[in-house]
């Protein structure tokens, strides 16, 4: 962790300012290739880390984390189409953890711009930035970057390694590369003959590969189409394997119960009762916390249940409106950022209309369906892990300090996760099950994590505040000034992976500060707020809480202005850019947005570019006896090439639903400092019948790729109170909605 | 005490105490982890099976009471011979993480077995359960009426 903590101190500095310091660093340190991570055993040949053939076939690498997000399908055909094999012909593994499985995408989104007005110069810097993310071993899946890193590089593993195979076969045959074709996992000679790559496999490995180009995107067969996704089938049969279905010969089950005021220590426990129940092997003192080693999940949930323990204090104020006080006092303080400033907030336009507004939002739980779990053994020199996550880098470099190991006796085995949207980007859940199974060396142990225990130990979306001052003249908005004020998730998750942070923290105000609207006097500012709840990033982070600050804003400055609300933004973001107003344009034509709706319906619009992609949505609320029903939504997308359009659809949907749902009913609350919801009773959810019917259109303009996991999120929420704005005039400014207006459950 | 079951047609015989929750001797015991759990409180739908064809929580249901013959969604059907629901999921491209889809499909299949051709509002209220975090709702739907129409036919 040293090394990552040195250079990430320089990276970050570069990241925020010295970009040309940065490059030349980078540019020496990173182009040496990181090692192949692959081990290909007698008569396999690893063309690459993104390609292993064997005797019996072609396995492509997509090492990022299938969390329902499509990209374990999506990679592997960027790798086929150049490879040329049929996706149903090869096996696809996510592969070890490993620097050469970095992500380059995610540390040029970490510069200092608003995303939708870089130059090309700029776009180049970031890709060269994102190569620091390889010396950084950033093997990540998050801030919906996957298609940008690996729309290139896969082409170019599978592009080299179909060029290695061809020069195999024509040393082989004897006759010119350039005469040979490919098809189908073969190789073609102009006479006719094929030959498999499986019996090329063993010749590839001893040729350096050569210079391949990459195919021209009229000739692609499954890029910008819907493939079918390889984990469809084992998704509908019960048979992909979750991290908590992992199943090792004598596996035990455990459960755990930590301290619930978090971060606080355990001051002692008495597991007499625990011991004494059925199945009950062994229990675990974690240090500020126990765990139950059983026969089975649910004696041991029963069990860890049972041992009485006496808890520390939590390390922040206990209550929700003490924290909030303390949210509302960083206003008062310097602000951390100023992200945006253009032309001056400090006078009021001659003429104009003043109107302020304070917002309110809560903590959030991620609940992915799948709680956290993770299985592990421990026999002594290794310590060997399987589980669901988004870094297995940093899930082995923490599984290796906590063992007192070096990283490579740790062995990281990425299942399917059901769900992440963030949470299983942390590393707590595999340290938990490292410690468990360390209590019984040689025993391979599950530890499952009840609902509650989940819920109650999150890396939550954090609460936040915004304060916002706006004025409006002849029809438009000639002044936006924003405060935002939260804990600074970024800050706190850089921290427990030992780098140190500081300097202006963009995610905090990403979605506010970046908007693509002409204002002349606008400004956003973000204040971080010093408490150690636990916070992290929650599917959209920052643009989570900007979006519905920002956009609701807008909506307001609308009405005070006499200007209907979509075409109030579209005018402001015409010249600012285009693709956006594709988007909002595109969701008026297909809802046939008049403006006016019959007295029971209402409609709202919301709008948020974030991760490189701009999405409007429209939703549709109706009155039916006094309940209010979510009934129809629009949204369109534009994030450049969409690599799969149907898998983009989907995530759209997803997207716009995670949002709905904790607009409407999602909170998480403290009381004695522990958390107040612990089971899904507590915290609704959308279900089939609650859930829009929804209709997507996925816009193709935008110049340079956006990303597609998180862009759904942030706009539903504002949309949603928009349109109930509109059917009942009350203007809801802080969420959820559930608390003032009467949602159908 | 042991206690015998049916189990996709098997018999299988256990030795845990008599409350252990139907999804757990499942899961953890005879290793069909298909089943899924996701809230223990019979909130979420997650662990849904059959018990003589009615669609049950598993985690509701103690090892001691189960009445009958208990299907899970390996019963249903296997990657080679897949179910007609399942068939349907899969050209739906139904699932994203995936993890609620078992339980889905066994309530799916509980209501078609029930209701050969159940419209919107029915399907919502059968289905008005089981919880999906990743919003596959509208997927879900369409992949029902399909599995209906392609029941009928066979
Ligand atoms: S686990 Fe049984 S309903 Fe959720
Ligand atoms: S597909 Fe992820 S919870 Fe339903």
């Amino acid at each position: 962790m040293a090394s990552i903590g040195k250079i990430a101190r320089r990276t970050f500095l570069i990241g925020s300012a010295a970009i040309v310091g940065g490059v030349a660093f980078g540019v020496y340190y990173v182009r040496r290739p990181a090692p192949n991570p692959l081990e290909p055993a007698e008569g396999e040949a690893a063309l690459n880390p993104f390609v292993l053939i064997d005797r019996q076939g072609v396995t492509l690498f997509a090492p990022r984390a299938e969390m329902g997000q499509g990209v374990k399908t999506t990679w592997a055909a960027l790798i086929a189409e150049e490879l040329d094999v049929e996706l149903d012909q090869v096996r696809v593994l996510h592969g070890p953890a490993a620097a050469a499985y970095y992500n380059s995408a995610m540390i040029g989104e970490g510069l200092p711009n608003k995303g939708y007005d870089i130059s090309d110069f700029q776009h180049n810097v970031g890709q060269a930035l994102g190569e620091i993310g390889k010396v950084l071993s950033l093997h990540v899946t998050g801030g919906s970057t996957s298609m940008k890193d690996g729309f290139e590089r896969m082409r170019e593993a599978g592009a080299t390694a179909r060029e290695t195979l061809k020069e195999a076969a024509a040393q082989r045959l004897g006759v010119d590369r350039a005469s040979l074709t490919t098809v189908a996992g073969k190789v073609v000679a102009p006479d006719g003959t094929e030959i498999p790559y499986p019996e090329l496999a063993e010749a590839a490995a001893q040729i350096d590969p050569p210079e391949a180009t990459l195919r021209d995107p009229g000739q692609w067969r499954y890029l910008g189409k819907h493939v079918p996704r390889v984990d469809m089938v084992g998704k509908s049969t019960g048979t992909a394997e979750f991290g908590i279905d992992v199943r090792l010969p004598e596996m035990k089950f455990a459960s755990v119960r930590m301290n619930p005021r978090l971060g606080g220590g355990m001051k002692g426990f008495d597991a007499s009762a625990a011991e004494a129940m059925p199945g009950v092997e062994t229990v675990v003192d974690l240090d500020g916390g126990v765990a139950v080693i059983a026969s089975n999940t649910w004696l041991a949930m029963q069990a860890v249940d049972a041992i009485e323990v006496e808890w520390d204090e939590a390390p922040y104020p206990p209550e929700t409106d003490a924290l909030f006080e303390r949210i509302a006092a960083a206003f008062d303080t310097d602000a951390n950022s100023t992200m945006r400033d253009d032309g001056d907030v400090s006078t009021l336009p001659e003429g104009a209309t003043e109107i302020t507004a304070e917002y309110r939002l809560p903590y959030l739980a991620h609940a992915t369906m799948e709680p956290m779990n993770g299985t592990a053994i421990y026999s002594g020199g290794r310590v060997e892990f399987w589980g669901g996550n988004q870094a297995p880098t940093f899930t082995r470099d923490k599984i290796a300090e906590t063992a007192g190991l070096d990283s490579d006796a740790v062995d990281v085995h990425t299942t399917y996760m059901g769900g992440g949207f963030g949470r299983r980007g942390e590393f707590d859940f595999a340290v938990i099950a490292a410690k468990v199974a360390m209590a019984v060396p040689g025993t391979p142990v599950q530890t499952t994590w009840s609902r509650e225990e989940d819920m109650r130990h999150d890396f939550y979306r954090p609460g936040a505040m915004a304060r916002m001052r706006g004025a409006v003249k002849d029809g438009k908005a000639v002044l936006l000034d924003g405060q935002i004020a939260a804990q600074s998730a970024l800050f706190q998750a850089m921290g427990r992976l030992g780098v140190p942070s500081g300097g202006p923290d963009k995610v905090l105000v990403e979605g506010a500060f970046n908007q693509p609207y002409a204002i002349p006097n606008y400004r956003i500012r973000g204040h971080v707020a010093d408490l150690a709840v636990p916070v992290g990033f929650w599917r959209s982070v920052g643009n989570s809480f900007n979006g519905f600050f920002h956009d609701t804003f807008l909506d307001e400055m609308a009405h005070l202005a006499g200007v209907d609300p979509l075409e109030f933004r579209l005018e402001h973001m015409k010249t600012e850019h285009p693709p956006s107003a594709g988007c909002l344009e595109a969701v008026r034509d297909m809802s046939g947005w008049t403006g006016k709706t019959p007295d029971d319906v209402g409609r709202g619009v919301g709008f948020t570019y974030s991760f490189g992609t701009p999405v409007a949505q429209i939703i549709e609320v109706v009155d039916e006896d006094s309940t209010i029903r979510i009934s129809k939504a629009w949204i369109a997308c534009d994030m450049g090439l969409a690599l799969d359009p149907g898998t983009v659809e989907a995530q759209m949907v997803s997207g716009m639903v995670y949002g709905l749902s904790a607009a409407c009913f999602g909170e998480i609350t403290y009381a004695g400092g522990e958390v107040e919801q612990g089971n899904f009773p507590d915290y609704e959810v959308l279900r089939m019948h609650t859930a829009p019917v929804t209709e997507v259109r996925v816009l193709e303009t935008n110049r340079h790729m956006g990303g597609a996991g998180e862009p759904g999120t942030p706009p539903a929420m504002p949309a949603l109170g928009n349109a109930l704005f509109d059917l009942t005039g009350r203007r809801a400014r802080t969420l959820p909605l559930n608390r003032e207006f009467d949602l159908l459950i | 005490m042991p206690t015998s079951l049916t189990i996709n047609g098997s018999s299988h015989t256990v030795d845990l105490p008599d409350e252990v929750p139907l999804l757990w001797v499942l899961r953890d015991e005879i290793g069909l982890t298909g089943t899924k759990f996701g809230c223990g409180v019979a909130a979420c739908g997650a662990c849904t099976v059959q018990i003589d064809g009615e669609a049950v929580r598993s985690c509701q249901v103690a090892l001691g009471d189960v009445w009958g013959e208990v299907t899970t969604i390996e019963g249903l059907g296997t990657p080679d011979a897949m179910n007609k629901i399942q068939q349907a999921w899969v050209e739906h491209q139904v699932a994203q993480c995936g993890y609620c889809q078992s339980g889905q499909i066994m309530q799916a299949a509980a209501l078609l077995a029930e209701n050969p051709s159940p419209s919107d509002d029915e399907i919502d209220e059968a289905m008005a359960g089981n919880l999906c975090r990743c919003g596959t709702y509208p997927r879900i739907r369409a992949a029902i009426h399909t599995a209906a129409g392609n029941l009928k036919e066979a």
